[in-house]
């Protein structure tokens, strides 16, 4: 169990920059989640705390000890792949066992260590099988196992769910999360998908374009979006982000929609961001037109035209309209989130 | 009338079949027929050569006279030939060395044309030249090279670097010469063992090497554990291809020293091919070649059981 902290790391391929400086502070027993769309730089990132990609510049510590220079297999760290690399010719007692033997430990703690791990993860009964001959989850666990065994300072997750079922990949989620808990070590989980984030994670990174966004407690991200992209990101269905003004009247967006602004609104907010969650069906509402209708049973989601900007509003009750029919919505004045015209958020 | 009409019915039917088109339709008949141009092409190009050297070899023909049927005189005969087993000894001896040359230079090459390196295509397109240039046209050069007056390697050793008084001798006595042809068929088996086995190690993920890393593997673990186990596949058919190859050849030795000195370098396929060609005695030079058969069996069922498909390959369940 440890700390890692990553102070203002660069990194380069080549003549590109591909990470501006990212401070991330890890403390003991955290789960961190590192999240961003695609080509963001999280696998980079984890990479280089791994030890497998050299740090171009800033520093990267673990437990204190700055490791910018120390081979991956002396930092005291286990990774788990996207493709698990689970080695192909061994079974998966062998593939588990593969660190201590190379580290020559007696065969009796490697075989304890394998059944306590196979116990943990219920892969008692597939010791003797070969990759080959599991099902996605099964490698899924071995790939854990084989980290579980080393008992090491921080686990390192690179989108391991991202090949699995949805089914599988919901089951997981807590069976990783329950299984970090169980064993408290300090976990590094890379991912692209914010509803594994806002599950898992202990302290959510946001990153994009090789930048960090926020971090903090996924609830606050909810609550207090940093700015523009955090907001649009995190939560699903994302957030209705209108770009306008401010008049007396209230904020006028681009599209020509009126929509009511809390007191003491900052008269220079740019862009009107609201969650569809935090909107109501009210009589005294903004009139729009229904676009589109899609019930999922637990609430209602109607995305509709308000003047001519389209906004996303998810409602309890259960909207009966068809496209092209009139409702009156409301946004939760206290739940309404302005940014600059910077894209920062505006206190308030 | 109505203005609509009740549509006619129509049912599907199957037109019948005529008997030729349910001949066609019967498998062992299809499977026959389209099997017939691939049989008819081996058993003639084959089979029959195969089949006619077999029977040469238990018969006395020479040439310009068909022989009879002798039973296993041919064999008796070489059993008592030291030379015939001059032929096996150094047929087998050069099919090891060769090999385990090719092999071990053949894998370290492919080892570093896997590393990122600067113009690597250009590079591995050069490694394959030695396998291009025709068996004979390389054969003359080692001939040249080999040469007891011209060699270059004797050149640069006495007279560029002054270490040697005396012109380096390749193929004129019986050591010398057998070694000498190694070399050159080391050289020219290298590339093909080269490129096949960076084909191999190409389909290796990387990222095995660096959960391997993490694990703890130095580099030489790497290569002991992922590396060359999971190399073993491909290694085992190219081993023998690489055997087969080595096995039964003859324009190298043929080109370079016509088995000679004093017949130290014969393998079987140039003594087969001088007693019965320019030797006349067709007989006896089948006899020395149905000889390798059991040699050239034997290679091929110990790539089949020995090293072929492994469990870990397999996707059934073990259990
Ligand atoms: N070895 C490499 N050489 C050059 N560019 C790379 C390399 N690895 C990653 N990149 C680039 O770095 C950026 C970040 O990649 P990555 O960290 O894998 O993103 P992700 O957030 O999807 O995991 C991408 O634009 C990718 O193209
Ligand atoms: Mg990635």
């Amino acid at each position: 169990m440890a700390t890692v902290s990553v102070r203002q790391a660069l990194k380069s391929f080549g003549t590109t920059r591909i990470l501006h400086g990212v401070d991330v502070e890890i403390s003991d027993g955290e789960f961190v989640v590192l999240v961003g769309p695609s080509g963001c730089g999280k696998s980079t990132l984890l990479r280089m705390i791994a030890g497998l990609e050299n740090i171009s510049g800033g520093e990267i510590a673990i437990d204190g000890r700055v490791v910018n220079n120390v081979p991956p297999k002396d930092r005291d760290i286990a990774m788990v792949f996207q493709n698990y690399a689970l080695y192909p010719h061994m079974t998966v007692r062998q593939n588990m066992a593969f660190s201590m033997k190379l580290a020559k430990a007696p065969p009796q703690v490697m075989e304890e260590e394998v059944q306590r791990a196979a116990k943990i993860l219920g892969l008692d009964a597939l010791l003797d099988r070969y990759p080959r001959q599991l099902s996605g989850g099964q490698r899924q666990r071995v790939a854990m196992g084989r980290a579980i065994v080393r008992h090491p300072q921080v686990f390192l997750f690179d989108e391991p769910l991202s090949n699995l079922d949805a089914k599988l990949r919901v089951q997981m989620r807590s069976e990783i999360r329950e299984l970090q808990q169980r064993l408290g070590t300090t976990t590094i989980y890379v991912t692209h998908d914010q509803i594994e984030a806002m599950t898992m994670a202990d302290q959510i990174v946001v990153m994009n374009g090789g930048r960090i966004e926020q971090a903090g407690a996924p609830l606050a991200l909810y609550d207090k979006p940093a700015n523009l992209f955090v907001a649009g990101f995190i939560g699903s269905p994302a957030m209705n982000l209108l770009p306008g003004e401010v008049t007396p009247q209230g904020f006028r967006t681009q599209g020509g929609a009126l929509l009511p602004l809390p007191p003491g609104a900052p008269p220079h907010a740019a862009t009107y961001g609201i969650r569809p969650e935090h909107m109501s069906l009210s009589d005294d509402g903004v009139e729009g037109t229904i676009v589109l209708v899609e019930p999922t049973g637990s609430e209602t989601q109607v995305t509709m035209r308000l003047g001519e900007t389209v906004v996303t509003g998810a409602f309890r009750e259960r909207v009966q309209g068809r496209p092209g029919d009139k409702l009156r919505v409301l946004p939760d004045l206290g739940l309404v989130h302005l940014f600059g015209p910077d894209g920062a958020r505006l206190p308030g | 009338m109505s203005a609509t009409t009740a549509a006619p019915t129509w049912t599907k039917m199957r037109p019948k079949q005529g008997a030729l088109s349910r001949l066609f339709d019967w498998k062992p008949f299809l499977a026959f027929v389209c099997l017939l141009p691939a049989v008819g092409l081996l058993m003639t190009f084959l089979t029959y050569p195969l089949g006619l050297g077999v029977w040469l070899a238990f018969t006395d023909t020479t040439i310009g006279r068909s022989g009879i049927f002798v039973g296993l005189e041919n064999f008796i005969w070489l059993a008592d030939d030291p030379i015939f087993w001059n032929a096996v000894f150094y047929s087998v001896f050069y099919t090891g060395v060769a090999t385990i040359g090719k092999f071990a230079l053949g894998l370290w090459l492919a080892l570093l044309l896997n590393q990122h390196l600067p113009m690597k295509s250009l590079l591995r397109a050069i490694i394959l030249l030695p396998w291009i240039v025709p068996t004979v046209l390389s054969a003359i050069a080692f001939w040249w090279i080999y040469d007891p007056q011209f060699s270059i390697i004797s050149y640069v050793f006495v007279d560029v670097l002054g270490w040697r008084d005396t012109n380096i001798d390749f193929i004129n006595t019986a050591w010398p010469a057998r070694w000498s042809l190694i070399a050159a068929n080391i050289w020219r088996g290298i590339p093909f063992v080269a490129i096949s086995l960076l084909a191999g190690l190409q389909t290796i993920s990387p990222s095995l090497y660096e959960a391997a890393l993490l694990d703890g593997a130095s580099a030489w673990q790497r290569f002991r554990y992922i590396t060359f186990p999971m190399l073993l596949p491909i290694l085992a058919i190219v081993m023998t291809f690489s055997i087969i190859f080595t096995f039964t050849d003859f324009q190298l030795v043929y080109a370079i020293t016509r088995g000679g000195p004093v017949n130290s370098t014969h393998l079987l396929a140039t003594l087969a091919f001088q007693r019965g060609i320019p030797g006349g005695q067709l007989g006896e030079g089948a006899a020395i070649a149905v000889s390798m058969i059991p040699f050239l069996v034997f290679a091929t069922l110990f790539s089949y059981f020995g090293l072929a498909r492994r469990k870990w390959q397999q996707g059934e369940g073990n259990d």
